[in-house]
């Protein structure tokens, strides 16, 4: 089976040739749910920016390939592979406060997509999308279609998001911590939601998180990352029975547990952290040698 | 509503402040538009007798409600110089100025407009670099003098547009109304037309390039700050080419603020009118004004003032309504 979504040897540089993302290399397999961990700054959204070709304009891909479905995105040119990519890779984004056009109504941001990219007729899209305001549970579909941005809730924006994200059935979803902009009561629901539209539509879904918890809920598979390096990759019950690397245990040690409230929660320790250190100082060497 | 009568109410008040400040001083000022009138030789009892038909000769405070009296009942006075009415000459000449302005709008914004996107879209480019040159260029002239060179080129050494006047002379016009652009438009008397803009082209363009690089360096700074925003590089996600995204989703968010600035920078070309009609002999109200004010012909000028004043009040009332239609959520509120 070949995978729906390969990243081989990825290298993305700032300006000054600091590195933001060090020789990433995984594999999403179609209709699985890969988590990507890692504290802030690690490089998790960067990895879904170079899928999406969106990366900052300071940031560089300098080195490696990623692969849709075993087509090479660095192969395609520039349009060919926006197009390839708006037809096959959806965003869940982190803040739905900010990812709904604030002068336009949701009706059009939910099928712009499907009519001026993919040459849907209007009223076909319409009639997927209102079958998708029915899959993220949004009653009052017809009034919000109507509606701009500003008269829904957080969480109904970020239904809206993720209804808009299955539309054009994907075959991977870049979701980029998509329930910590919403109020605490509110994430658990989303992610349920986010996990049952998964199964359902069998979607392979990048899950950027910085939270251990939530990998448990939602993924079969788990990267973890550190300063833009792969510490560690498993499948999700290995990895919490067995992990391999100091900085997951670390990390693990650091997760409050929902079946366990009273155990101690450790912030990772100076150990840890020095030899992650010494690990991104060798791979630097690594690099400098890699470049000449 | 009472947004509106509040509105209402301080243009009122912002008209009532401009008459008696244009009022007071072209009265300090120096000059007497009697002696300008009388031939040399003329006698004391002369000029008594023309001060009292004008009224001049009552106290300033008189002079003023006298004038502002007449004002309320439509009345604006009577031309010195001219020995016409004075509503009667403004709105005559009015429409060529609107005209002239609104065309140098158009320009401006059909320059100004897709140099800012091309930069926004080629943002941290070369071609950025050279449009950031050209604006800083444009700006740094001001209207009269582009009115200049533009006269030299096209006028003088190239001769393709006409320099002087609002119309070719030997033609016999078939207008009613003062709005020659539009109504040749509507008659659909091309030929008028195409004479009308070759004659308004440059003094319009004169008008317009300080406004254009105006135009293109703000809202240019305006998309590049929108470009970065979630719901745009979500729309590119989406798979929409960069100038789709500037153009769907970047373009009305980024309008908004500076539509504001260049409602303020309008009302400045529609006051460089005066210079650049004088400049291009067109025949419009900002000419008439530099006739006024030489003549010291003091009823002339007020009206004229007082025009321009009510010009300015409503191109800041239609920026404050085109704001509020664009914006959504002020337009629920
Ligand atoms: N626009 C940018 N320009 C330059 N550097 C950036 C930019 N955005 C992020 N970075 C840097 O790239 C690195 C990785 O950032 P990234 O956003 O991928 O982190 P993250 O793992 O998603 O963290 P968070 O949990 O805070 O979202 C960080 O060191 C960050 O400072
Ligand atoms: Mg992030």
């Amino acid at each position: 089976m070949t995978p729906c979504l390969t990243i081989t040897n990825l290298s993305a540089t700032l300006p000054g040739g600091a590195r933001v993302l060090r020789d990433v290399s995984l594999d999403v397999n179609p209709g699985e749910v890969r988590a990507l961990v890692g504290e802030s700054g690690a490089g998790k959204s960067m990895i879904g920016k170079a899928i999406l070709g969106v990366l900052p304009s300071s940031v560089r891909q300098v080195s490696g390939e990623i692969f849709l479905d075993g087509q090479d995105l660095g192969a395609l040119s520039a349009s060919k592979r926006r197009i390839l990519v708006g037809a096959n890779v959806a965003l869940i984004p982190q803040d739905p406060l900010t990812a709904l056009n604030p002068s336009r109504r949701i009706g059009s941001q939910m099928t712009d997509q499907l009519i001026k990219i993919l040459g849907w007729n209007s009223a076909k899209a319409y009639t997927r999308i209102r079958q998708l305001l029915d899959e993220v549970q949004i009653r009052d579909r017809e009034r919000v279609l109507r509606s701009y941005p500003h008269e829904l809730s957080g969480g109904m924006r970020q239904r809206v998001l993720i209804a808009t994200a299955f539309a054009a059935e994907p075959k991977l979803i870049v979701a980029d911590e998509p329930t910590t902009a919403l109020d605490v009561t509110v994430q658990k629901q989303i992610l349920r939601l986010i996990a049952t539209m998964q199964r359902q539509h069998a979607t392979a879904i990048l899950f950027v998180t910085h939270d251990l918890g939530v990998v448990a809920k939602i993924s079969q598979q788990v990267t973890v990352l550190y300063g833009g390096m792969i510490i560690e990759q498993a499948g999700v019950s290995d990895l919490f029975a067995d992990p391999q690397h100091a900085y997951t245990r670390a990390l693990l040690r650091a997760t409050p547990r929902y079946n366990d409230p009273d155990a101690r929660v450790e912030p990772v320790q100076p150990d840890v952290l020095a030899g992650l250190q010494n690990e991104l100082a060798a791979n630097d060497h690594a690099w400098e040698k890699h470049l000449g | 509503m009472q947004r509106i009568l509040i509105r209402l109410f301080t243009m009122l008040i912002t008209l009532f402040g401009v008459a008696v400040v244009v009022f007071i001083v072209i009265r300090i000022a120096p000059g007497d538009p009697i002696a300008m009138m009388l031939p040399p030789g003329a006698t004391d009892e002369d000029v008594a007798r023309l001060r009292a038909l004008y009224g001049l000769d009552k106290s300033l405070l008189e002079q003023f409600f006298v004038w502002f009296g007449g004002i309320i009942q439509g009345d604006f006075g009577t031309s010195i110089s001219l020995r016409q009415d004075v509503l009667g000459l403004v709105l005559n000449r009015l429409p060529a100025t609107l005209e002239l302005s609104l065309f140098a709008l158009l320009i401006a914004l059909s320059i100004g407009g897709p140099l800012a996107i091309w930069g926004a879209r080629e943002r941290g480019t070369s071609i950025e670099a050279g449009i950031d040159i050209a604006n800083g260029a444009a700006l740094s002239i001001p209207d009269f003098l582009w009115g200049l060179v533009l006269i030299l080129t096209f006028g003088v050494l190239i001769p393709v547009f006409g320099i002087s006047g609002r119309v070719s002379p030997r033609l016999d016009l078939p207008f009613v109304s003062q709005f020659y652009l539009f109504e040749s438009f509507f008659r659909l008397r091309f030929d008028l037309t195409k004479d009308l803009l070759s004659h308004m082209f440059m003094p319009a363009l004169a008008l317009a390039l300080p406004l254009a690089a105006i135009i293109s360096q703000l809202l240019k700074q305006s998309l590049k700050e929108v470009m970065d925003l979630d719901y745009v590089v979500l729309a590119r996600v989406k798979g929409f080419s960069e100038t789709q995204v500037i153009l769907r989703e970047a373009l009305k968010n980024a309008a908004l603020p500076t539509l504001t600035l260049i409602g303020v920078q309008f009302t400045f070309l529609i006051g460089g009118t005066v210079i650049i009609e004088r400049l291009f002999s067109y025949e419009g109200i900002g000419n008439m004004a530099i006739d006024a004010v030489i003549n010291r012909d003091l009823p002339l000028i007020q009206g004229i003032v007082l025009v321009f004043a009510l010009l300015f009040v409503l191109v800041n009332l239609a920026v404050d309504m085109t704001y509020t239609l664009l914006n959504p959520r002020l337009r629920n509120a």
